[in-house]
């Protein structure tokens, strides 16, 4: 089980959760099983392919997963996924 | 007999080499001359010194010639008025340990009735000594780094929710030009967090209400209100008058256009973003470290990407934000620590934790890349449509 920290912007798609508990052996893997769970998430950070949008950023470890290998990079127990969308708001 | 001041000045005659003006001036002229100390007291160095030196009053050598010397065998020259106190301040520092120390004969005075180059030091007021004091006394900033705050201007995306507390403290701290673009005017429900404004102010431009916050708190603040929104026109102009740019607006497409515009007019960009308990901050230094592209490509469709107005924002967040901000403003200008440049701060208030992520240059950035082709461009229309499509400028 990964740990799935979740933007602000998302939690009421997670029932209001800052982080989420799922399964998987790559980041991919652990965002289609997020994606399951909560499919209101996966309307904003997939595309109808099943592919994730380009302005979702996904850390792995805090790491830039485009650095690592994306969807592929794998997770394990403790590991923390982290969605980043950016924001905008500054007033 | 203890030794009369004749006596100490003979003693240290004896073990200190001294040199003329005419012996070391080509060196020093060149720049590979001694690092010269002058250990007079302030008020005479405020008169005029030679060229590089370094002010140690006599009362502090003992204290401070450690901070400015990289080791006791670097090559010094000591100076004073007439070189009689500067005679006795090499002596102590031969007895320290510093092993290549000499005296200029006749000091300042002999130096300067023969013509050689003098610096006149720009100082503070005695009435900015005591406003800025507390920067004074840190070795960091001191009077050249807060005499540096007084001539620097600072531009700020939005005089709101960030720009409040970084405008407020940016002009206590005496950046001397501030910029302020905002179109909007004060409402009541601005007050919660835009700390700047007052109630009696609700109606007025933003920037003008901030004008009036800031020359209460430090009139010598030249505050520039431009009362429009930046735009592709307007934005290269505007950033051709200021050192740095704050970023605190409330929208992609001026976010993004500050990218843009900080990238082609090599202005640092200090960036932040807030939503409800989160912010985000990162200062992004034109071709030095990442832009704000390589972190974020692409802006989110707008659904996923709520203002403040429609999501809502603990007023305290911008405080946090806005703060750091303005200290990373101050730090560029100044030129001193570690910016946010390659880092991505996350501040969560509930959890009251900051996370740092890292952010790379991006070699195929849109923006900062080699293979850029950079071009202002229509950002409204771009940030409205790059959520249903999924390549960047599809819609540009």
């Amino acid at each position: 089980m990964s740990t799935v920290k979740i933007p602000p912007v998302l939690r009421q798609a997670v029932g209001g959760e800052r982080t989420v508990e799922a399964p998987g052996s790559t980041m991919g893997e652990v965002l289609t099983n997020l994606c399951q769970a909560h499919p209101a998430v996966g309307a904003q950070i997939l595309t109808p392919d099943g592919e994730l949008h380009k302005y979702v950023n996904i850390y792995v470890n805090d790491e830039d997963a485009r650095l690592l290998q994306w969807t592929d990079t794998p997770v394990g127990e403790g590991d923390t996924v982290m969605i980043l969308p950016a924001m905008a708001g500054g007033a | 007999m203890s030794p009369s001041y004749q006596d100490l000045l003979a003693q240290a005659r004896e073990a200190i080499p001294e040199v003329e003006p005419s012996d070391i001036a080509p060196r020093v002229e060149s720049g590979d001359g001694p690092l010269i100390i002058d250990v007079r007291e302030t008020a005479e160095w405020d008169q005029g010194h030679l060229p590089g030196a370094i002010h140690v009053p006599r009362g502090f050598l003992e204290s401070r010639i450690g901070g400015v010397t990289s080791g006791t065998d670097q090559e010094l020259l000591i100076s004073c008025a007439s070189g009689q106190r500067s005679l006795l301040a090499a002596k102590t520092l031969a007895d320290m340990g510093f092993s290549n120390v000499t005296n200029l004969a006749g000091g300042f005075a002999r130096w300067k009735q023969n013509n050689y180059p003098v610096e006149v030091p720009r100082i503070l007021s005695p009435a900015q000594r005591s406003r800025y004091s507390r920067h004074v006394l840190i070795p960091e900033v001191g009077e050249e780094g807060q005499l540096k705050l007084l001539d620097s201007k600072v531009l700020l995306i939005g005089a709101g929710g960030l720009g409040s507390p970084t405008a407020y403290y940016l002009a206590a701290a005496g950046v001397g030009t501030l910029g302020l673009v905002d179109d909007d005017v004060v409402d009541e429900s601005n007050l919660q967090r835009q700390i700047i404004h007052t109630t009696d102010r609700v109606g007025m431009n933003k920037g003008e209400s901030a004008k009036q916050a800031i020359a209460a708190l430090n009139p010598e603040v030249q505050v520039n209100v431009h009362p429009f929104r930046v735009n592709r026109d307007n934005v290269l102009d505007l950033l051709d008058q200021y050192d740095v740019v704050v970023d605190g607006a409330d929208n992609f497409p001026t976010r993004y256009l500050m990218a843009d515009a900080s990238l082609m007019t090599r202005t640092p960009l200090v960036h932040s973003s807030i939503l409800r308990f989160e912010g985000h901050a990162s200062t992004f230094m034109p071709y030095d470290g990442p832009c704000y592209r390589c972190l974020f490509p692409e802006p989110p469709p707008p659904d996923l990407a709520p203002s403040c107005g429609e999501a809502g924002v603990l007023g305290v967040l911008c405080g946090v934000m806005g703060n750091i901000q303005a200290t990373e403003a101050i730090k560029v200008l100044l030129g001193m620590g570690d910016t946010l440049s390659g880092r991505l701060m996350i501040y969560d208030a509930l959890g009251m934790t900051f996370t740092e992520l890292k952010v790379r240059r991006d070699p195929d950035c849109p923006s900062c890349g080699p293979n850029a082709d950079l071009q202002l461009r229509d950002y409204e229309a771009w940030c409205a449509g790059v959520g249903s499509h999924d390549h960047a400028g599809a819609t540009a």
